[in-house]
């Protein structure tokens, strides 16, 4: 791959727990603990996981609303956290976002045309005209029509809002879209449309997607590669098409065992994790996974395993592939 | 791929007659007694000059000191609600005290609102040390006893109605400050406020464009009810003698005038100024009510 539009290099993310009033020791939530990621240009990176595993604390890293412990982010070659002023301005004007929720993620007190034209707004001093034009264009984009501009959030769908975020996103000449569960909050049948919506998007606009999710088969039908995150860390990160094929990671296998088989009569391989996330206040010792593990060995418990290449291509942490 | 056409309801709303057509329909919608009681009192405190058959802050030439209303033995049609100690007409300083009442009414809840909502919108969204100062500001200030402090405000700087306004004002941001500092902690988290931050807006665009249109209705319910508070305010103080100075007519000070003859049975001289204070709070208490229930985004969909 050419250099990365994105590139995330042993990012890390501890958030300190207060002391209780005896003075117990001070503890660290390790929220996010050394990933590594890549996003080149006009490609999708799934980010999946459960909740609680990071993916969130990622995309905040990202987006410059947290400042990571440790490691680096690097945007077409630049280390974010050194940005300021201009810089910083261009790089708010680049990467933008998508959340979960539309009907949170859209001001109720303004209409449709001014929550997209707000990004132009800022970063740019065209006149009222060509704000207005450059919001058609985009509403087109996304499917709506340019008309729908004066109206309020409220009198659209859960879709239709969503469409709005996207098209908000694309106002300026965006490089790199978060989408943070972007579908989530979604009626099934309408998941699909947004996202071959957001796939015809790539295509004509080469926009970068990090897309995260929790949901296996959208996350593997949107991206072009995926990184399963567990507890922090990246366990298993390939194709997308070679970690639906063949996944390695035991945790990797339980995802596509929980998500449901696409015919009701296909029996789900017998293959499910027990118990809970462990708390990322006290993390087991070893593998991450191991105390939920199905095919756990004795040295899961002692040493924690490290990211190596994997059959087909991509990397996985897992003692069972030496 | 879906297409919505523009919604015509809402466009027709955004022409000016529109606008007027909603409001016209807003005010039918409120209580009637509260509408006529309101709409009445501002009519006639705007039309004071026109309506008011004397001068209220002279005598009556003709007319006798302590007068009954007309319909008492003694009383006069001449001057329909009798006359005070200095023989000026209780009607026309009853109508001119409207006015009084609803400026010091309307102003101070306008400057309390002012001051409470700006720094309750800095205290929250910024957060804090700045947080921290304005908080322990308005705890201390929460903590003086209202009138003892306007009292003492007013003995400062001297009694005139302008004063009494930027007095009330101050002594009643309090309750703003604490209520939407609260609404702009839940506000701060809501996605289209970070959604703002990571477009790159800066802090004073998002407090004008996301957080102030959304804590504005909560200021409305708020200082339609705070007017009560002052009108009330405002009459204790001119009563006590720190409020608007004689001879302009205050409701407030009519009663204070009133007070030493109180026993003598010229009942006429206090019940007429009270009953307008009861009223007009009234009025604007229930307005206030009205208000809140109409603005409450839980019932309407706003």
């Amino acid at each position: 791959m050419s250099s990365p539009v994105l590139e995330v290099r042993a990012l890390t993310k501890h958030f300190p727990v207060r002391r209780t009033l005896l003075g117990g020791p001070a503890r660290l939530v390790k929220a996010v603990d050394g990933i590594d990621l890549a996003i080149g240009a006009g490609e999708t990176l799934g980010l999946i996981g459960e909740s609680g595993c990071g993916k969130t604390t990622t995309s905040k890293l990202i987006l410059r609303q947290e400042t990571p412990t440790s490691g680096t982010i690097r945007f077409e070659g630049r280390d974010i956290a050194s940005l300021k002023g201009a810089d910083l301005m261009a790089y708010r004007r680049a990467v933008q976002v998508v959340f979960q929720d539309p009907f949170s993620s859209l001001s109720p007190r303004m209409r449709v045309g001014d929550i997209i034209a707000e990004p132009l707004e800022i970063h740019t001093d065209l006149p009222h005209a060509a704000i207005e034009e450059r919001v058609g264009r985009v509403l087109e984009l996304v499917g709506l029509a340019p008309d729908v501009a004066p109206l309020f959030p409220h009198e659209f769908s859960g879709g239709q809002r969503q469409r709005i975020a996207i098209a908000r996103a694309l106002a300026t000449d965006t490089r790199l879209i978060v989408l943070d569960e972007p579908v989530s909050a979604l009626d099934v049948s309408v998941r699909a449309q947004i996202i071959n919506q957001l796939e015809a998007l790539q295509k004509k606009l080469g926009v970068s997607y990090l897309f995260i999710g929790h949901d296996l088969a959208t996350v593997a039908h949107i991206s072009h590669r995926i990184a399963v995150m567990y507890l922090g860390k990246i366990v298993e990160t390939a194709q997308s098409d070679a970690l639906c094929a063949r996944p390695m990671h035991p945790y990797t296998q339980a995802l596509f065992a929980a998500a449901l088989p696409s015919h009701p009569d296909d029996r789900a391989p017998d293959k499910p994790i027990t118990g809970e996330v462990p708390s990322a206040l006290s993390l087991p010792s070893g593998c991450r996974f191991h105390p939920r593990c199905p095919s756990a060995i004795p040295v899961c418990s002692q040493t924690e395993p490290a990211l190596r290449r994997r059959e087909g291509g991509g990397e996985v942490a897992c003692h069972l592939y030496p | 791929m879906a297409t919505i056409p523009a919604n015509t309801r809402l466009a027709a709303e955004r022409t000016w007659t529109g606008r007027l057509a909603a409001l016209v329909k807003a005010a039918r919608e409120a209580p009637l007694a509260v509408v006529v009681i309101l709409g009445g009192l501002i009519l006639v405190a705007a039309l004071a000059d026109l309506i008011a058959p004397y001068d209220p802050t002279l005598p009556v030439k003709g007319a006798e000191i302590f007068a009954p209303p007309f319909w008492m033995e003694g009383g006069s049609l001449a001057t329909p609600l009798g006359t005070d100690f200095q023989g000026r007409d209780i009607l026309s300083r009853l109508i001119y005290g409207a006015r009084v009442s609803l400026i010091v009414g309307l102003m101070g809840t306008l400057v309390a609102g002012g001051i409470g909502t700006a720094l309750g919108i800095v205290s929250g969204y910024l957060g804090g040390w700045v947080d921290q100062i304005i908080m322990r500001v308005t705890d201390a200030w929460l903590a003086l006893p209202a009138i003892v402090f306007a009292i003492f405000l007013a003995a400062m700087i001297g009694p005139s109605m302008w004063n009494i306004i930027v007095i009330l004002g101050a002594v009643y941001w309090t309750r703003y400050a604490r209520v939407i500092r609260g609404e702009v902690l839940s506000l701060r988290e809501r996605d289209f406020v970070k959604l703002a931050e990571i477009a790159g807006a800066s802090k004073l665009r998002v407090i004008k464009k996301h957080i102030l249109p959304n804590v504005l209705n909560t200021a409305t319910v708020l200082a339609s009810l705070t007017v009560g508070v002052v009108i009330i305010a405002e009459a204790s103080l001119s009563f006590l003698g720190v409020g608007v100075p004689p001879p302009q007519p205050a409701w407030g000070l009519m009663l204070s005038e009133a007070r030493p003859t109180l026993m003598a049975g010229q009942w006429w001289l206090t019940v007429f100024p009270g009953a307008c204070i009861l009223l007009i709070v009234l009025a604007t208490q229930l307005f206030g009510d009205w208000l809140r229930v109409r603005l409450d985004p839980q019932t309407r969909n706003l």
